[in-house]
């Protein structure tokens, strides 16, 4: 039982890291040599994961089975490319295991029903119209299946929404948290690194090999990102970190990731906010943190600053002022997008 | 299939009640009274406050939005064939996706229900002449055909129709960034269908508690009777603060107020608690009607009475409550709601889904299963909405929805629910109470390719949305990259999408038969349980000359088979044999 999940398990299912075409090396595990009081510490992480996938297991049964083979399987979705990320995934997946072994139970049942009940003869069946004690015991026994599912949820969401002090040095590397303001507008995604002076905004479009602006983070560090928008609602969303939060004008949303691998990211904005919502891309990029130092003096020396391109300022248009994708995608590309130069 | 028995001797109200019983032309002293033959021709039928006439106008209209819907949705699918913008424009794209919507919900899947067959069968199930309110009643369905005109009418303005989604989310609703006429005719159809439903609802409410027949006590009332009370106190929930959201939104809009904007020091948050506060509501609103359908149906096809009646009701009334107190769970990724809370109580919704699951199976066990057309549909039902049903707890789980929210995972969910129940439920209720309302029976072979198409295209269609949401495809989009690695599923349901239209031709081909060539149904042609069997196809004017003895909840059934009636709460007791529901019978509410 020790084995069947490890730390590297999770980590070797995970399908190619990402479908952009601009990271063309293969992703790598990047080394957290963390103590182990750490709660970043993956190894940490992975023993509270496992027993909560254990007790799962045992509650619902029939997934030991395919417990022998994988602890999580995947059901199409992502491991998780962040801490956060891979806590949900564990969550969706224990979930999915007991909601196609409930709903297969169920399904099995109708579908014999059907078949053993068929008409058969002209003779009038019994006439029974209650049960009580069959009653009870189907309401009793999902009050406890949903009653095990929300403890589980209880606490991913907590691990999930937990953030640090901006100020704290909590990683391995006694490095502070990386605090990166992120504006969605019409239509597209302006990064702004508070501690670093650093600005990066694009807007977007749907050529090909153009996946927006790109934020660049440093592997197995934690990012707090604090989410606005001053036009409409837009959606943070990153199909590999499993996660997705609204970017509302009047709240401002703070939150947390750990992303754990170097590796590039596809991310889109997901709340439908008008003409050209299908084109809100952006992409994360996470690169060793002695790159993403590097990375960030260059984009300083650029001029790609906090005042060089002030947020909700010029370089964000107003909103229905573009006609096409197209005349959109020119002018943008060329003045606001910085190039990226960090070596990963 | 109608066993030929020996009937009983009929007993009339006046027998039950007295001579100044509940005979149910009693109740009405309305100015219609009297037209016997019924309203033909287009001035009747402008006139008529026949709840059977205002239900198959109800039903027509809703049928024919469905369709319009329908042919929208192809071509959103269409659209979405390979990843570039190939068929329609982006705001044509939006337009369709936020017409579609909007049609199918607050125009056909409420309607259809509560308008259409609700208005046509409670009453004759509870044993009533006709609505409490029939010029109410016929109120309802003209602000609902105007409402209808006025939300359609939409793409003839300039501007286009409205194109912010189906739940109009602020601030992308306000004037500067929805300018069009199209939004405001938006806004105005709901507020005209929104005063319909909760007219309907009234009349609903009032017939199922005041115009019950004698005998028939609240726990005789058919499930579908049941669930279409309950439904009319949630729509009375709901609707009014629907209707208040719209007309802040329009002041917004219109009159320089700022609630929805934070420029003013209003909240756009504040829509979305609003619009969900009815939102979640009308997802029941949707459901229990067709709910009801299936528990009535179920029954007939396996000729024994419905299993855990009571069970069944209480889990309509805790399903309702608990849809009250869910709203948030449609905000879980605004980051400002309490998640804990919202979690639990959606999740608490699963319990009294379940004990239905567990009632319909419990129907069928033990019985006689055939499998006319209803019960295919009534079948297809619980299996597509059980997959709905069992994704939908893993979006009651905040991290879960954090990961799928607003990506094809959910747009695959809420069709597994909404066409398992609107359109399977709603078409099996079709396909049963049809001979009831046209006196004609639709061809069982046309209504099989119809059922195995539709059931083999939803399953192309919408399984392959749950992966796309998985991968990452968010809904509402018009276009992808091609690197995205979604086009091979879209492919596949778009394929679905198509059967999907096709098994309807075999829908529209059965009615043109069942018009050309009637086959006549007379009173009771699948051996059913309720009331409305017992008079004839289609009924009289104030639908029943005489009534049988109500003691079960399957009356009709009761009469037909004596020896083999519902015998209630006394299982073990031999003299329960003999009638033991004449003591309320006579007391019995009118
Ligand atoms: C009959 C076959 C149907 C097909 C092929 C279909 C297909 C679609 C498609 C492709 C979308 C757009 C997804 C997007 O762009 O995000 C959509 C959205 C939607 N559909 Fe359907 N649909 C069908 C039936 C229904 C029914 C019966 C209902 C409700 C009773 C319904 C309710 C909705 C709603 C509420 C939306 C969301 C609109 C929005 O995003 O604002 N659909 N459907
Ligand atoms: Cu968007
Ligand atoms: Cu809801």
């Amino acid at each position: 039982m020790a084995t069947a999940l490890t730390w590297v398990d999770v980590t070797a299912h995970r399908p190619l890291l990402s479908t952009s075409n601009y990271m063309p090396s293969p992703a790598s595990v990047i080394a957290v040599n963390a103590p182990s009081t750490d709660s970043t510490d993956p190894s940490q992480h992975r023993v509270s994961g496992m027993r909560r996938g254990w007790i799962t297991a045992l509650i619902v049964g029939a997934p030991l089975v395919l417990a022998g083979c994988n602890a999580y399987p995947s059901y199409g979705a992502d491991p998780g490319a962040t801490k956060q990320g891979n806590d949900t995934f564990k969550l969706y997946s224990g979930m999915m295991t007991t909601g196609i072994v409930i709903g297969g139970l169920v399904a099995v049942l109708i579908l014999w029903t059907v078949v053993r009940y068929r008409r058969r003869s002209d003779e009038m069946p019994k006439q029974f119209h209650e049960n009580l004690p069959i009653e009870i015991l189907y309401t009793a026994v999902p009050v406890i299946i949903v009653g095990v599912l929300f403890f589980f949820t209880v606490l991913t969401e907590n691990n999930v929404d937990a953030t640090q002090p901006v100020n704290a040095s909590v990683t391995s590397t006694g490095r502070p948290v990386v605090d990166i303001t992120v504006t969605a507008f019409q239509w597209g995604w302006r990064f702004d690194y508070t501690g670093l002076n650093v600005g990066v905004v694009g807007e977007t479009t749907n050529g090909p090999n153009n996946h927006g602006p790109q934020m660049v983070v440093p592997a197995g560090e934690t990012i707090q990102i604090t989410l606005v928008s001053n036009d409409t609602i837009h959606g943070f969303y990153l199909r590999d970190f499993n996660f997705s939060r609204y970017a509302q004008p009047g709240v401002t949303n703070i939150f947390d990731l750990n992303v754990l691998h170097t590796g590039t990211y596809d991310g889109q904005c997901t709340q439908f906010c008008g003409l050209y919502h299908s084109e809100m891309l952006f992409s994360i990029r996470s690169v060793t943190p002695s790159a993403f130092d590097t990375w960030a003096s260059a984009e300083v020396t650029a001029g790609h600053t906090l005042q060089g391109s002030p947020s909700g300022v010029s370089n964000i248009p107003a909103p229905n002022t573009r006609t096409t994708p197209a005349d959109a995608g020119s002018s943008v590309a060329s003045s606001a997008t910085p190039k990226q130069k960090a070596s990963a | 299939m109608t066993t030929t028995i020996e009937r009983p001797e009929v007993i009339t109200p006046e027998e039950l009640g007295g001579p100044d019983g509940h005979h149910p032309d009693a109740h009405r002293g309305d100015a219609d009274h009297g037209h016997h033959e019924g309203p033909s021709g287009i001035v009747n039928w402008l006139t008529s406050t026949d709840h059977k006439v205002i239900g198959k106008s109800y039903m027509i209209t809703s049928l024919v939005t469905f369709f319009l819907a329908g042919i929208m949705a192809v071509v959103i699918r269409a659209q979405l064939l390979d990843p570039h913008t190939s068929l329609v424009s982006y705001q044509t794209y939006n337009e369709l996706f936020t017409m579609h919507g909007s049609l199918m919900l607050y125009l056909f899947a409420g309607p259809f229900a509560f308008g259409g067959l609700a208005n046509y069968i409670v009453p004759l199930q509870v044993g009533a002449p006709d609505m409490a309110f029939p010029r109410l009643n016929a109120l309802s369905y003209w602000l609902y055909l105007g409402g209808v005109i006025t939300m359609l009418s939409g793409f003839l303005v300039a501007g286009g129709a409205a194109s912010f989604g189906w739940v109009a989310y602020a601030p992308l609703s306000n004037a500067t960034n929805s300018p069009g006429a199209g939004s405001d005719l938006w806004l105005m159809a709901l507020a005209l269908t929104g005063f319909s439903a909760i007219f309907t609802g009234v009349n609903l409410v009032a017939t199922i508690l005041y115009l019950r027949a004698p005998g028939m006590t609240m726990f005789r009332v058919p499930v579908f009777s049941w669930n279409m009370l309950v439904t009319a106190i949630l729509i009375l929930i709901a609707f009014p603060v629907l209707f208040a959201a719209v007309v802040l939104l329009f002041c917004d809009r219109h009159f320089g107020t700022h609630i929805f904007s934070v420029q003013g020091g209003g909240s756009p948050i504040l829509w979305q608690h609003l619009f969900w506060f009815f939102g979640h509501p009308e997802v029941y609103i949707l459901a229990l009607p067709y709910f009801g359908m299936v528990t009535d149906i179920l029954p007939v096809f396996s000729r024994k009475p419905v299993f855990g009646y009571k069970g069944m009701v209480f889990a309509t009334m805790s399903i309702a409550a608990l849809s009250t107190g869910v709203w948030a769970h449609h905000m879980f990724t605004t980051g400002v709601v309490l998640l804990p809370f919202f979690s639990l109580l959606s999740y608490l919704i699963a319990v009294p889904t379940g004990i239905k699951f567990f009632n319909w199976i419990g129907t069928m066990w033990g019985g006689q299963l055939s499998f006319q057309t209803p019960m295919m549909f009534s079948i297809g039902f619980l299996l597509i909405f059980l997959v709905g049903g069992v994704t939908g707890v893993l979006l009651a789980s905040p991290p879960v929805d954090f990961m799928t929210h607003d990506t094809y995972f959910v747009v695959a969910h809420f069709h597994n629910v909404l066409i398992g129940t609107a359109v399977f439920a709603g078409f099996a209720g079709f396909y049963f109470w049809y001979p009831k309302m046209f006196g004609r029976m639709l061809r069982e072979g046309l209504g099989k390719l119809h059922f195995w198409f539709l059931f083999v295209g939803f399953w192309v269609a919408f399984m392959p949305q749950y992966l796309l949401g998985l991968h990452g495809m968010p809904r509402r989009v018009a276009s992808y990259a091609p690197d995205t690695g979604w086009t091979t599923l879209n492919v596949i349901s778009t394929l679905g999408s198509y059967i999907i239209a096709f098994s309807f031709l075999f829908f529209l081909v059965n009615l043109v038969v069942s018009w050309r060539k009637p086959v006549p149904a007379g009173p009771n042609p699948w051996d059913g349980h309720g009331l409305e069997w017992f008079t004839s196809s289609p009924p009289p004017h104030h639908n029943y000359t005489h009534l049988p003895p109500i003691r079960s909840e399957r009356p009709t059934w009761d009469y037909n088979h004596p020896e083999h009636r519902t015998v209630v709460h006394k299982p073990k007791d031999k003299k329960s044999t003999s009638p033991q529901g004449d003591k309320q019978a006579v007391g019995a509410p009118s």
